[in-house]
């Protein structure tokens, strides 16, 4: 019973963090149908950012407590870069073929991997002792960490929050309005620039609260945006690209067969969730919630 | 002869022939990054037959390449073969098994779908080829020694990088020569009008009796057997064959260089491949942020050129002749 309790709470882990980054990848295409392909190095750039911050204090006279919410400070930066590259990088390419978008990401992919090396060298920086500093569960005879605990109520707190956002404010009902019909919203009068860099910097936050989260536990590395963005796509292609709903489920389904396939099979791990993807596409090309 | 295909023998011809006296010219190790280039021409080509003639954007054919490598590595392994012509075999057939299989899937989408599919499906084999490490080696990859061509094996105390530079040059050289008139006669078909009619209006393609599916599965097909050919030369001249040319971003790399040479005209991505491994080779060697490099290449010509250098050529030399 215990051990079913922990790979129930692995699986949730696995899905908070999933579908901060998915989450933000699916925002991002829903509103601007673009698929962001360097979405995986904004998710890092937040992991480099809030380890480098919380790293620089540790140790110092800020009190532990405090230094979780310094690890904001990745989600901050992701903002900002995302906020900076929307209207500079992606807005010349709203009106070419989407294939132009995917190759832009894609260097833009690239870029942000070798900046990340440039800024913080080719070492991982971790903060393990925000990991530790909250100590261990014992559930039942099992002890289990208290940050991954937090991990899942911080992804349950994002999903409630953007589902609020969404759906319960002014701004939902824009953004909305212009991921439905981005020419009619334009003519109701919705400054689509302005939506499209706000729904762009929503994601890239997104991402970066993924990224600041499991800085603790892994701490940051190169190569990290590359395997989560993967890992996201899966996740958006099983939930219908542009569905925040999908988004979740997806990051959910994504989460226990993760933790099944490295309990019981884990050669094939990482094949049964891209054979996943496929199926579902097969079956459902939009995707479980998507609009074809 | 049609006109177009005159038009190409005139331009080639100089070109052949600066190919072949080329190792006599230039030291071997140029001859065998050439070499290099020219295998991932072979793999553009069949890129392109997608991207440029039926308007599909794979970003998967990292998937074929690695199916073309990992095959010769395994009948290395298994079979203790070291026939390069066996080599080849077993990567055409691999691959045209792979892109049979995968393209019945894949076809059936366009646009974003078609790319995100592909581009699982890759994943799916490269984690197979990443996990199974007591079949593929893992990420030490599997070691392809020096082959034997045409029956004719490396002499005994033979520098390997002779070897390379001039004979396995000569064979990559004939195959490439080969696939190129092959694909050219291929688009200049009436299957590859077809190809061009379902990318301009799908539509329209069908209400002409285009069977459309039909055809782009046979695409897909010939795609995959390209880039798998071009994987199979790659893996002797490489040694070694690991995961990493099974990873999308490899598949990145092969939508880079026709996007490079530009996928509008047929000679774009050939041009592409070579320049980009130039590029990539002096970036390498230069610096340690060579994919930075890279990545700011591919984004000012997204930006600036979008035809790519032979796309852009083409334009300007059009225009030069009009206002002459």
């Amino acid at each position: 019973m215990d051990t079913l309790l922990i790979h129930v709470l692995n699986s949730l882990l696995y899905a908070a963090v999933l579908f901060l980054i998915a989450g933000g990848l699916s925002l991002i295409y829903g509103v601007m149908r673009i698929v962001n392909l360097a979405h995986g190095n904004l998710y890092a750039f937040g992991a480099f950012v809030a380890a480098w911050t919380v790293g620089r204090l540790v140790g110092g006279p800020t009190p532990t407590p405090v230094l979780y919410l310094v690890l904001l400070a990745g989600p901050a930066a992701a903002a900002v870069l995302g906020a900076a590259l929307e209207p500079t990088l992606l807005r010349p390419f709203y009106k070419r073929p989407e294939e132009y978008q995917l190759l832009i990401t894609f260097g833009l992919q690239l870029i942000l991997e070798d900046l990340m090396r440039f800024i913080w060298g080719p070492y991982p920086l971790s903060v393990s002792s925000l990991f530790e500093g909250m100590g261990s569960l014992n559930i039942g005879e099992s002890i289990y960490p208290t940050y991954n605990l937090a991990v899942i109520v911080v992804g349950g707190l994002a999903a409630a929050g953007l589902w609020a956002f969404i759906y319960r404010t002014q701004f939902g009902v824009v953004l909305r309005a212009t991921s439905q019909n981005m020419r009619m919203a334009q003519a109701m009068g919705v400054n689509v620039n302005r939506v499209y860099v706000q729904a762009f910097t929503l994601g890239c936050f997104m991402a970066g609260v993924g990224g600041a989260i499991v800085v603790p536990q892994q701490g940051a590395v190169l190569g990290m945006g590359v395997d989560a963005l993967i890992l996201a796509f899966v996740v958006v292609v099983i939930g219908g690209l542009g569905s925040l709903e999908g988004a979740l489920i997806g990051a959910l389904m994504v989460g226990v067969v993760r933790e099944l396939g490295i309990t019981f099979f884990p050669e094939v791990e990482l094949a049964v969730l891209y054979l996943m993807a496929a199926v579902v596409l097969l079956i459902r090309p939009a995707g479980l919630f998507g609009r074809a | 002869m049609p006109a177009a295909t005159r038009r190409l023998l005139v331009a080639a011809g100089p070109i052949i022939l600066a190919l072949v006296v080329l190792p006599y010219v230039v030291n071997p190790y140029d001859t065998v990054l050439l070499s290099y280039g020219l295998i991932f021409a072979i793999a553009a080509l069949g890129f392109n037959l997608l991207l440029g003639y039926t308007g599909l954007l794979s970003f998967g054919h990292s998937a074929y390449f690695g199916v073309g490598a990992y095959a010769v590595a395994f009948t290395v392994k298994y079979l203790k073969v070291t026939s390069m012509e066996l080599f080849v075999l077993a990567g055409i057939l691999a691959s045209a098994l792979v892109a049979a299989l995968f393209g019945l899937v894949c076809v059936r989408y366009t646009r974003i779908f078609f790319s995100i599919l592909t581009l699982a499906l890759s994943q799916v084999l490269w984690s197979l080829a990443f996990k199974f490490f007591w079949v593929t080696g893992g990420t030490d990859g599997l070691r392809v020694p020096t082959p034997t061509l045409l029956g004719v094996s490396i002499g005994a105390g033979q520098d390997k990088m002779t070897f390379l530079a001039h004979r396995y040059y000569y064979y990559v050289l004939v195959i490439f020569l080969a696939a190129v008139g092959v694909m050219w006669v291929i688009v200049h078909s009436p299957f590859g009008k077809a190809l061009q009619a379902i990318r301009d209006n799908e539509t329209r393609a069908e209400f002409v009796g285009v069977q459309v599916w039909h055809y782009r599965w046979i695409a897909f097909l010939i795609s995959g057997v390209f880039t798998g050919l071009a994987g199979a030369l790659w893996v002797p001249l490489n040694g070694l064959t690991t995961p990493d040319i099974l990873l999308w971003t490899f598949s990145g790399e092969i939508v880079f260089f026709t996007v490079l040479g530009g996928f509008g005209t047929f000679a774009g991505p050939v041009v592409g491949a070579v320049v980009f491994n130039y590029l990539k080779t002096f970036a390498v060697g230069y610096t340690v942020y060579w994919q930075m490099f890279l990545g700011v290449v591919l984004v000012l010509l997204v930006l600036g050129l979008p035809a790519g250098i032979v796309g852009t050529a083409i334009r300007l030399w059009g225009k030069g002749r009009k206002t002459a």
